[in-house]
């Protein structure tokens, strides 16, 4: 097969007024699966990303009950997270046990859908794409891949790496110069961090709110997460995601109005998802979760930042095109899951959700409820990033389980027959809605 | 504080030789009489490359917002940490935005709607680039 391409993006459904979508209900998630998790890679082929995205796609067919040679179709967010493993030589043990692809980095940062049809031997497939930034992404093109026909069962993966030394300090923010885009924003530090802490001190200025008021919905990411058994805190750091309100609020600052807490921890992992025909799903093991539309936002700032009239017209529009294309009503979507890695943007999605009716300026007062699981408001029930540590799969993850009915402590008490997940930030985002009826 | 030197190429080199004159130039579509920053190939309001020129402006604005950074990426601004990262709104169009660490204004003690002029500093030999001053 030819080398692997990115998704077409004129196959997004980054519109308004598309319509619903075509393959509503004849797609379906038949497969999870999620690799064990470590704060940082110990650089042993067991414990690579390659290795990891291997085993999470293994789980994911297992839960299916089927076999390798079922898949037909491989979608990858090829790209890690954290830092290149390049120029650090490959490990020798890692280089002896995996077949290479032509980018030394693929099976070490992230894994691509050539490593996985090479290393997992998959020898009928006949789609194979990339997308960027999440898994999101590649879930969107998973289910059009199926709802269109060009492959009957795909798996999407996402490995991320994270290596030792600072996250991110590399490359061009460690140089003396700034080229390309990064001349209009480097030189002052203007990168995503302070996009969104300026952000947020907007809207607390629009709607007079301030920071000390994200505690509830932080403190209840983390409790979240405290009732997730995938997630890098329930298995190797539970008691971090015990803290007040106190020490939330005296943490320290990244980026002032963003504290420590409001960044999700940066982890090395693996996850997979294995999508079907709805079809050949009611054949597989587990009840099938429909896919009842997907949606990306690709949007274009005026100027050099993201402003808050910006950001609410993006939202608006995602919630726009995910209600539009599924059919649902903002009251008929169960399970709310939009990304929170950083906690600061979440509301955004929240109120342009108008999730159980809250409006623009009101997410605060609604953290300020009863938003926990068990609860009435049972938002972000994933615990996400902030209670799981980084990456962008989740809420994804929660959605699925949670129709499935199979969350476990994190069950819902209220009805959960839709849900909606999606990453990354308000101009730039992919959305699945899920229900567990095609119909 | 030191900053990035920026590497002008041959879309922004017209700006950044205006800075070096210490003149502030943005981009403006003559056909739609709009402004643009950062500077692109093409208009992106009437996706034309044809009508593009660069118009001298005043150089005044308001402070439209702000944060703090404790923690950058940016290993040259890390020495100076915390330092103010500010938005700056151009007069002749709120729409245009720069980034300013707003020299000479106390961290977190940046004024919100503020008038400020434009001001260009050394942060390369021979190169230099717009910020801002709080005035009045
Ligand atoms: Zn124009």
């Amino acid at each position: 097969m030819a080398p692997t391409g990115w998704f077409p993006t004129t196959r997004n459904r980054s519109q308004e007024g598309l319509g619903v979508w075509e393959h509503r209900g004849k797609v379906a998630v038949v497969g999870i699966g999620n690799s064990p998790t470590a704060r940082r890679w110990d650089e042993t082929a067991d414990t690579s990303v390659g290795a990891w995205a291997i085993s999470a796609a293994q789980k994911a067919l297992d839960e299916a009950g089927i076999s390798r040679d079922e898949v037909d179709g491989v979608v990858t967010c090829p790209q890690g997270m954290g830092s290149p493993w390049a120029p650090n030589p490959i490990p020798e043990d890692f280089a002896k046990a995996y077949e290479p692809t032509d980018n030394p980095d693929d099976g070490l940062t992230g894994v691509s859908a050539d490593w996985i049809v090479k290393n997992m031997g998959l020898k009928n497939v006949k789609a194979t794409y990339h997308t960027p930034a999440c898994i999101s992404p590649a879930l969107c093109a998973g289910a059009q891949v199926v709802g269109d026909g060009e492959a009957s069962t795909v798996l999407v993966i996402r490995g991320t790496g994270n290596f030792s030394g600072r996250y991110g300090q590399y490359g061009a923010a460690a140089g003396d110069t700034a080229s390309g885009p990064g001349q209009w924003t480097n030189p002052w530090g203007w990168q995503l961090i302070p996009q969104i802490a300026y952000g947020f001190d907007q809207y607390c200025r629009k709607y007079g709110s301030s920071h000390d008021r994200m505690a509830p919905f932080v403190l209840n990411q983390r409790k979240n997460g405290a009732l997730f058994p995938e997630g890098y805190y329930y298995q190797h750091r539970p008691d971090d995601l015990k803290i007040s309100v106190e020490e939330y609020l005296s943490a320290r600052w990244i980026c002032k109005p963003m504290n420590i807490y409001d960044c999700d921890m940066p982890i090395h992992t693996a996850g997979a998802f294995l999508l079907t025909t709805a079809e050949r799903a009611v054949n597989m093991k587990q009840k099938p979760v429909y896919v009842l539309n997907h949606v990306s936002q690709r949007a274009k700032v005026r100027s050099s930042v993201e402003t808050l009239d910006e950001t609410e017209a993006f939202t608006d529009s995602i919630a726009r095109k995910v209600y539009e294309g599924s059919g649902l009503t903002a009251s008929e979507l169960d399970i709310c899951n939009p990304y929170d890695g950083f906690t600061l943007f979440t509301q955004y999605f929240l109120e342009g959700l108008q999730w159980h009716g809250v409006q623009r300026g009101e997410a605060h007062d609604f953290y300020a409820g009863d938003i926990s699981v068990k609860g009435p408001h049972p938002f972000s029930s994933s615990g996400g990033n902030n209670g799981n540590g980084r990456t962008r799969w989740w809420n994804q993850l929660d959605c699925i389980q949670q129709l499935r009915g199979t969350a476990g402590e994190r069950q819902v008490t209220l009805k959960a027959e839709t849900a909606l997940a999606g990453a990354f930030t308000p101009n730039m985002s992919d959305w699945m809605v899920y229900g567990t009826s095609p119909d | 504080m030191p900053k990035q030197a920026p590497v002008p190429d041959e879309l922004s080199k017209p700006f950044w030789d205006a800075c070096n004159e210490r003149r502030l130039v943005v981009q403006n579509c003559t056909a739609c009489n709009r402004m643009q920053y950062p500077p692109e190939q093409t208009c992106s309001e009437c996706g034309s490359e044809h009508n593009l020129e660069w118009r001298e402006v005043s150089g005044r604005g308001k402070v439209n917002g702000y944060c703090v950074m404790h923690d950058s990426r940016i290993r040259l601004l890390q020495a100076d940490q915390p330092f103010n990262i500010v938005v700056i709104e151009l007069e002749e169009d709120p729409a245009i935005k720069f980034l300013s660490h707003l020299p000479g204004t106390p961290v977190d003690q940046v004024p919100v709607g503020a008038s400020v002029l434009v001001d260009f500093q050394e942060v390369g030999p021979g190169q230099l680039i717009h910020e801002w001053r709080v005035v009045g």
